[in-house]
């Protein structure tokens, strides 16, 4: 087992290093660089030297080879160097708001996994009777809303529920503060937007609970666990959700890496300085080095928990052995 | 009185395509500690009827419509959801065809085994353990212990089926119903688990339904067949009356394409012309009708009853007189 983890370790190498070449050939692809644009920006006629001087200053003029040498070096000594826009270290940029968006994720996960397996259940279970219609038509809604528009609906709900019920509109807290901070404040700040991502995700997961427990229902085993005179729910919850839960467990995993830096319209109705948010910041800046280490943060997300599907895999189904 | 008494049962499945009659009328008793064969090929309705005992028929698409099914004085049929599941794995155990896929692949054989007994019995997890091993030694599988602890994929496919059985003897059952336990095994472990299996329910006096094609098994095994046809028994009788004086021309086919020891090598197997019938579209006569050697005219006009030829035997067949000829052919 430890030779299995130590190979999948030594093959997220050659991925990052794919990941790295990709982004930053592309961010140089752009049309412009950072230096044109911070000149840009102050609408006055600018000097091509200043320019320049601003270029070495950041090491932009060197050939880009060196450039590339430079950024794999950093990354794999763990030196991700300075933002190239607001001149501070990428680590603290990102760590600021890195806490923010994992934990808006790991809630978002969970209001989607209580949602998602328990709704699934019932609606495989109850197949083609109307409760199993409202469940798809609920999970087709959560599919088909954009988590932004639910976002400003509940944001307005808010307003709208606590003016008629207290006489003072309410709405979410906007400065972040730490959950061991002030927990009350964090998490009646960070719920809504968990609860307005959870829902789409979670419709995604609901489907996938039921199509696969339904043909888990299907089995020989299942017939044989219900001939044993077993109650209907340890039929259900001992026999059966095990064995479906595969698909599950990677929809849910491969959407909770894609939240650490994909919910970007969701952050700005909220009005979250997560990293999404530092994301297109730093795209529309042409910040390059910042733009690198955000990609290579997602990339390590994603493989990471690819990873932790397959040990998750292994954990429910005795047949997958890795070594 | 009979174990298990089946009368005039009716279990049909409501399809797009019409409504299949899968069992259309059987009737047939299980004395306690008596194995009893259904023979039928495949889509016979011997299954289904084994799967209508239990009350385990799928609904939607089916339905047991008719009919009375009496188990050890109670009516299986009139009985509520949570009293048939009491009865399910304590009083009638199952044996199912596919030893690879009847056994749950996410769970241990300790699991699996000692739930019944768990659920039925009240047992303690420790003692349901101890019975367990206990039961996989009467099964045949050597080192409990160790077994128990390891998934279904550790097994063979022939450990799995002794799991299958000590599975169904665990709750000390009245009756077994073995669907085809033997198909999906090689030949040669196929005769040890039959032998298993008589020995076993003989031992414990338990009853048996075995549904099987082979009409070799029930040669060995079996006090009484029932043959089925497109949902009816089409011949019932002990097994000799069976095999060396078949009375139905349907049974004759089957004996005729089964290879025989007994007979010439050069003699050559013969089997049975056609397809069988679509259920969806039965008229009134004999369902045998198209690929029957022997039929005339009126055979189309109604479907022959069950009568009794004596000794218990009976046959459904207007011409079941005038077989004697092919018989001697076949048997000898």
């Amino acid at each position: 087992m430890s030779k299995y983890i130590l190979k999948r370790v030594l093959l997220m190498i050659p991925t990052l290093i794919g990941a790295g070449i990709l982004v930053f050939f592309l961010m140089r692809l752009i049309p412009g660089d950072v230096c044109e644009l911070r000149f840009a920006g102050t609408g006055l006629y600018v000097d091509q030297e200043q320019i320049d001087i601003c270029r070495k200053d950041l090491g932009i003029d060197r050939p880009i080879l060196v450039q590339f040498a430079d950024f794999m070096f950093g990354f794999f000594t763990f030196d991700l160097g300075d933002s190239m826009w607001s001149g501070k270290p990428i680590t603290e940029e990102i760590g600021l708001r890195f806490q923010l968006s994992l934990q808006v994720a790991i809630m978002a996960t969970i209001v989607a996994t209580v949602i998602a397996i328990p709704l699934g259940a019932i609606s495989a279970i109850k197949q083609d009777t109307w409760l199993d219609y409202a469940v798809r038509a609920f999970s087709i809604a959560g599919i088909a809303i954009p988590s932004f528009w639910l976002g400003i609906m509940i944001i307005l709900g808010l307003l709208i529920v606590t003016q008629e019920m207290t006489g003072i509109p309410w709405m979410p807290p906007i400065e972040y503060k730490p959950i061991w901070v002030d927990p009350v404040h964090n998490i009646s700040q960070l719920i809504w937007p968990a609860v307005a991502t959870g829902y789409r995700y979670s419709a995604v997961a609901t489907r996938m609970t039921r199509s696969a427990l339904l043909e888990v229902l299907r089995e020989d085993y299942i017939r044989t666990a219900r001939a044993k005179g077993l109650v209907e729910k340890i039929v259900i919850n001992r026999h059966a959700l095990k064995n479906s839960m595969l698909p599950v467990v990677t929809i849910i995993g491969i959407e909770f890496a894609f939240l650490m830096g994909g919910l970007v319209v969701t952050e700005q109705v909220f009005n979250l300085n997560g990293l999404g948010k530092l994301f297109v910041e730093s795209v529309t800046n042409h910040d390059y080095a910042m733009t690198q280490a955000l990609v290579m943060l997602v990339v390590l997300i994603f493989v990471i928990t690819n990873f932790l599907i397959d040990l998750a895999y292994a954990w429910l189904d005795p047949r997958i052995r890795y070594s | 009185m009979a174990l298990l008494e089946i009368k005039d049962l009716q279990t049909q499945f409501f399809t797009s395509a019409g409504t299949v009659k899968a069992v259309d009328g059987v009737s047939y008793t299980v004395e306690e500690g008596e194995t009893v064969a259904v023979v039928g090929e495949s889509g016979s309705g011997k299954s289904v009827t084994a799967m209508s005992i239990m009350r385990l028929i799928p609904w939607p698409p089916g339905k047991i419509v008719g009919g009375s099914i009496n188990f050890d004085g109670k009516d299986l049929l009139a009985l509520t959801d949570d009293e048939m599941r009491s009865i399910r794995g304590r009083d009638i155990g199952m044996i199912f065809q596919e030893p690879m896929t009847s056994l749950n692949p996410v769970l241990t054989i300790g699991m699996q085994l000692t739930e019944p007994m768990i659920a039925h019995l009240g047992m303690s997890e420790e003692a349901a353990m101890e019975k367990a091993k206990k039961l996989l030694g009467m099964v045949g599988i050597s080192e409990p212990d160790r077994r128990l602890a390891q998934y279904p994929h550790h097994l063979s496919g022939g450990m799995r089926q002794r799991v299958v059985i000590a599975m169904a003897l665990a709750c000390d059952p009245k009756l077994i119903i073995a669907d085809e336990p033997t198909t999906a095994l090689d030949v040669t472990i196929q005769a040890q688990i039959l032998e298993l299996m008589k020995d076993l329910t003989r031992e414990l006096g338990v009853a048996m339904i075995i549904i099987t094609h082979n009409l070799g098994v029930v040669a060995r095994y079996a006090d009484r067949v029932n043959v089925m046809y497109a949902g009816r028994i089409i011949e019932s009788g002990n097994a000799s009356d069976i095999y060396h004086r078949p009375r139905h021309p349907y049974t004759l086919a089957l004996l005729k394409s089964v290879p025989r020891m007994d007979r010439q090598r050069e003699a050559k197997l013969d089997p049975v012309d056609g397809q069988p019938p679509d259920l969806t579209k039965l008229d009134g006569g004999c369902s045998f009708r198209p690929r029957c050697r022997f039929a005339q005219d009126h055979c189309a006009k109604s479907f022959p009853a069950l009568e009794d030829i004596g000794g218990g035997h009976t046959s459904a067949c207007f011409e079941k007189d005038n077989l004697d000829k092919e018989v001697k052919d076949v048997v000898g």
